[in-house]
């Protein structure tokens, strides 16, 4: 039987040669997440801002997104969003935080189930108080700045600082691109979101840590040759496990966006399009940035020509 | 790399088998394993999230600022007795001021006494005697011209509070035990807060008005002189206050302050009918002590109207046509029975002894749980298929390899999901098909390895004891840092996020052993009985 293989054998793929486009896309791409944050913002859910949310089904056909809408406005209960939600009878309804402390938040939900009353199904409600939702905002940003400090002691530990430093920049970039993901699709952002994004930040330096892997083992092999050199060797060398992972990956990822439901889509899809940046800044970000970082782990007199290419170079994000 | 020793095979396998066993009673009903399942064995089920069979997570958090003005308002009232006690000491001023509850003594020469009364009220809560500071509640500030301040005492709320949590989940825990039917987990979490989780309850909102309800149960006697409308003016007499009816549409009541007396003096409340209605009423039993009070009380105001309050609303207000003296009475008041035996399980539970607010509320109905059931395994299986069609395509053989290590570690993450009891949610599922996706990298790196060393040249076997060699220190690296972050994951997380966190890391500790021990072995073997003259990758 022939095998399936995505690339030829000895591939000599010039990665290298194009990390100044790598980096100015990755340099661009992160300005504008970052312009699009401050402009757009996220669409932050009641996790963080606190609120009400309902996820109700209509018993008898489609629901009249309409009706609802009107029902709900003659609650005065502010600001009021209602959208169809997978299929056509179910229904999503995210109420805003009320003034006052937190049973005025409960409060809300009892006035809506006294409106629709019998006539619909209560699928799913998620009220959160204004306490609670300013602690869990503030938990995630710590968890992510945790696990990436934790893993930055790990890489250095395992490899030389110069390393540890690269992964956290590459992931780091993967960090600012979901968020710029969440913030230009506008996608509800909540606390699946953060699990979504350590998610990334564990599966991005996975495939980090195995193209460093192979650098590390060829620079042992090879004292003497030149970095560039070097890099695109590992990477070619590493290249097809680099795909099929991903693509494994991706097959999960792409089954549980279809086929996994409504309720976990924002995290499933923002996982996906995260695998995808996390294989492309372990190839493009992770391993062209060892250039910039310390020449010197060339060992090589070459090392002072890479140097100055490098300062020709514009800064990575 | 390739030799196995007996034990290790035996260790493996048994590994393997175990975990089928764990397995098992998952596809039993709780009949089968109670009749049928051999209890040495171990018949524990996976538990399901709230998210998957339905249920109610809600966080409480103790309204501190409203019992900080109860014990306030208690102690301006122990204060107003203490400078009533022969001989009087005058005062002026007394009220609650924010956190503090302050007066003024007149009488200059009368300050050391009055200091001294009130020193007896600071309400010790620890003596000190075992070397730890003495913890009183409340602190006293001297002023000038005799004005005296008392107010909490930081260490004396925190032990306060500590035990009105504690109280509480011991009230809340009585009143769901006796609601039947559920049995929710209610845990303290930090400082002021109560978490409560029922699975598979269907009633959330009745489950909120057992728990939320303060059920702080009074009798007051009604004063009929002052009209309502008066008293909404603000024309009370001192020691009086306007409640309201519970009955909508019901007139306020005058009533005295002081409660003739409070829930604290029942032992015993059940539901009952009425005898001549039948309809559903409380019928309540007093202890000793507050059936004397009781007796003394109905014998004094025979003719007089008492109110039944619960939570500063009036339930119902008789007429005490005769003396009551044999200690126990009924409450009507338009109940259906499951009001009625509602109130009857908040009487026997006691009272909160602080206000509950729901900080957090999140609740799933039983079809969206079913719903999300259907599509979490319906994606599990189709992103697992997928999977392995991808892996024999790419890597034949070897593919049917790191496929049976597949099922494996998917049998692996499921058995160890039950033993642990770690509670299963759709991000969990979610963090078990990624498992599937990421688990076959090990395979990858070991294949890809091998063909490479296949292709400088070595030997079928030392190419393949090279791959796994050479792929070990790759795979630890690579699942080391991938399970920081999903360590971190689990430490921060909560509920659903939690769940997918636990998988996580599960899958990514059986993948390990997969990858490195269970493929290594088949591949051996593979090796031993085929004795290839090429590696097929």
């Amino acid at each position: 039987m022939r095998l399936l293989r995505l690339f030829p054998d000895d591939t000599k793929i010039p990665f290298m040669k194009w990390r100044k486009w790598s980096f100015l896309f990755s340099g661009l791409a992160s300005v504008l997440c970052f312009v699009v944050l401050y402009t757009h913002g996220m669409n932050t859910g009641i996790d963080f801002q606190g609120g009400t949310l309902m996820e109700i089904q209509t018993k008898s056909g489609p629901a009249n997104l309409e009706e609802i809408r009107s029902t709900l406005d003659g609650l005065g209960l502010g600001e009021v969003q209602v959208q169809s939600f997978g299929a056509d009878d179910d229904v999503l309804i995210r109420i805003a935080r009320q003034e006052g402390g937190d049973e005025a938040q409960t409060a809300v939900v009892g006035k809506v189930q006294a409106a629709f009353g019998d006539s619909v199904d209560y699928r799913r409600t998620e009220v959160v108080g204004p306490r609670v939702s300013g602690e869990l905002a503030e938990n995630g940003i710590l968890g992510i700045i945790s696990a990436l400090a934790l893993i930055m002691v790990y890489v250095w530990f395992r490899f030389e600082w110069q390393y540890s430093l690269g992964a956290v920049i590459a992931t780091l970039h993967d960090v600012v691109m979901t968020v710029g993901f969440f913030a230009i699709t506008q996608v509800e952002f909540n606390l699946s979101s953060i699990a979504a994004i350590l998610t990334i930040v564990g599966y991005s330096l996975n495939d980090t840590v195995v193209v460093y892997d192979r650098i590390r083992e060829m620079r042992r092999k090879y004292k003497r040759l030149n970095l560039v050199v070097l890099l695109d060797l590992a990477i070619n060398q590493t290249l097809t496990r680099t795909t099929n992972t991903a693509l494994t990956t991706l097959i999960a990822l792409a089954a549980l966006v279809i086929f996994g439901g409504e309720v976990i889509r924002s995290f499933t899809a923002s996982m996906l399009f995260g695998v995808l940046i996390g294989t492309y800044s372990s190839i493009f970000i992770a391993a062209p940035i060892l250039i910039f970082l310390d020449p010197q782990l060339a060992g090589d007199k070459s090392a002072k020509k890479v140097e100055d290419d490098g300062e020709e170079a514009a800064e990575p994000a | 790399m390739l030799y196995f020793s007996r034990w290790k095979v035996t260790a493996i396998l048994l590994t393997i088998f175990v975990a089928l066993v764990v397995l098992v009673p998952n596809y039993l009903s709780s009949d089968q394993i109670k009749n049928h399942w051999p209890s040495w064995l171990p018949g524990r089920q996976v538990v399901l999230g709230l998210d998957l069979q339905g249920g109610v997570y809600l966080l409480y958090q103790v309204d501190v600022d409203d019992y900080k003005q109860k014990r306030l308002k208690a102690l301006e009232g122990d204060i107003r007795q203490a400078m009533r006690d022969e001989p009087r000491i005058g005062y002026t001023g007394l009220g609650i001021q924010g956190d503090v509850v302050q007066l003024k003594i007149r009488d200059a020469d009368k300050v050391t006494e009055a200091a001294k009364r009130l020193g007896n009220l600071l309400n010790p809560l620890s003596t000190g005697a075992l070397g730890g500071a003495a913890v009183s509640e409340f602190q006293l500030d001297q002023g000038s011209d005799g004005l005296m301040r008392l107010g909490f005492s930081e260490a004396g709320l925190d032990k306060r509070l500590g035990t009105v949590v504690q109280q509480s989940i011991e009230v809340i825990r009585r009143r769901v035990d006796q609601m039947g039917a559920v049995e929710p987990s209610i845990q303290r979490q930090g400082s002021d807060r109560i978490l409560v989780e029922a699975p598979g309850e269907k009633d959330p909102e009745r489950l909120k008005n057992i728990i939320g309800r303060t059920a702080q149960m009074t009798f007051h006697l009604v004063d009929l002189n002052v009209s309502p409308d008066e008293a909404a003016k603000g024309n009370l007499p001192p020691g009086e206050i306007l409640l309201k009816q519970k009955e909508e549409g019901g007139i306020p009541m005058v009533v005295d302050e002081t409660p003739l007396m409070t829930g604290e003096d029942l032992t015993d409340a059940q539901t009952s009918f009425q005898s001549q209605t039948n309809e559903p009423v409380v019928s309540f039993r007093l202890s000793t002590s507050g059936a004397r009070k009781f007796a003394q009380v109905t014998t004094d105001n025979v003719g007089r109207l008492f109110a039944i309050v619960l939570d500063d609303e009036i339930i119902s207000a008789p007429r005490i046509n005769e003396p009551i003296t044999q200690g126990s009475g009924q409450i009507s008041g338009h109940f259906t029975v499951e009001s009625a035996n509602d109130l009857a399980v908040l009487l026997r539970a006691g009272a909160l002894p602080a206000k509950l607010a729901v900080a957090e509320e999140r609740t799933v109905g039983p079809g969206l749980g079913a719903d999300s059931i259907a599509a979490g395994e319906r994606a599990a299986l189709i992103g697992t298929v997928a999977v392995v069609i991808f892996m024999l395509a790419a890597y034949g053989l070897f593919g049917v390899f790191a496929n049976v290590a597949l099922v494996v570690n998917l049998i692996l993450i499921m058995a160890i999901i039950t033993i642990l009891q770690a509670t299963l949610t759709l991000p969990g599922i979610a963090g078990i098909v990624l498992t599937m996706g990421m688990a076959v990298d090990s395979n990858v790196l070991i294949y890809e390895r091998i063909r490479e060393e296949q292709r400088l040249g070595r030997s079928p076997v030392s190419a393949i004891d090279a791959g796994f060699r050479r792929a070990f220190g790759t795979i630890l690296d690579a699942n080391i840092t991938t399970l920081i972050a999903a360590v971190v994951l689990f430490q921060m997380g909560s509920g659903p996020v939690k769940g997918f966190a636990v998988t996580h890391v599960i899958g990514i500790v059986t993948t390990m052993f997969t990858a490195i021990t269970f493929t290594r072995l088949v591949v051996a073997t593979w090796v031993r009985y085929r004795r290839p003259s090429v590696v097929p990758l």
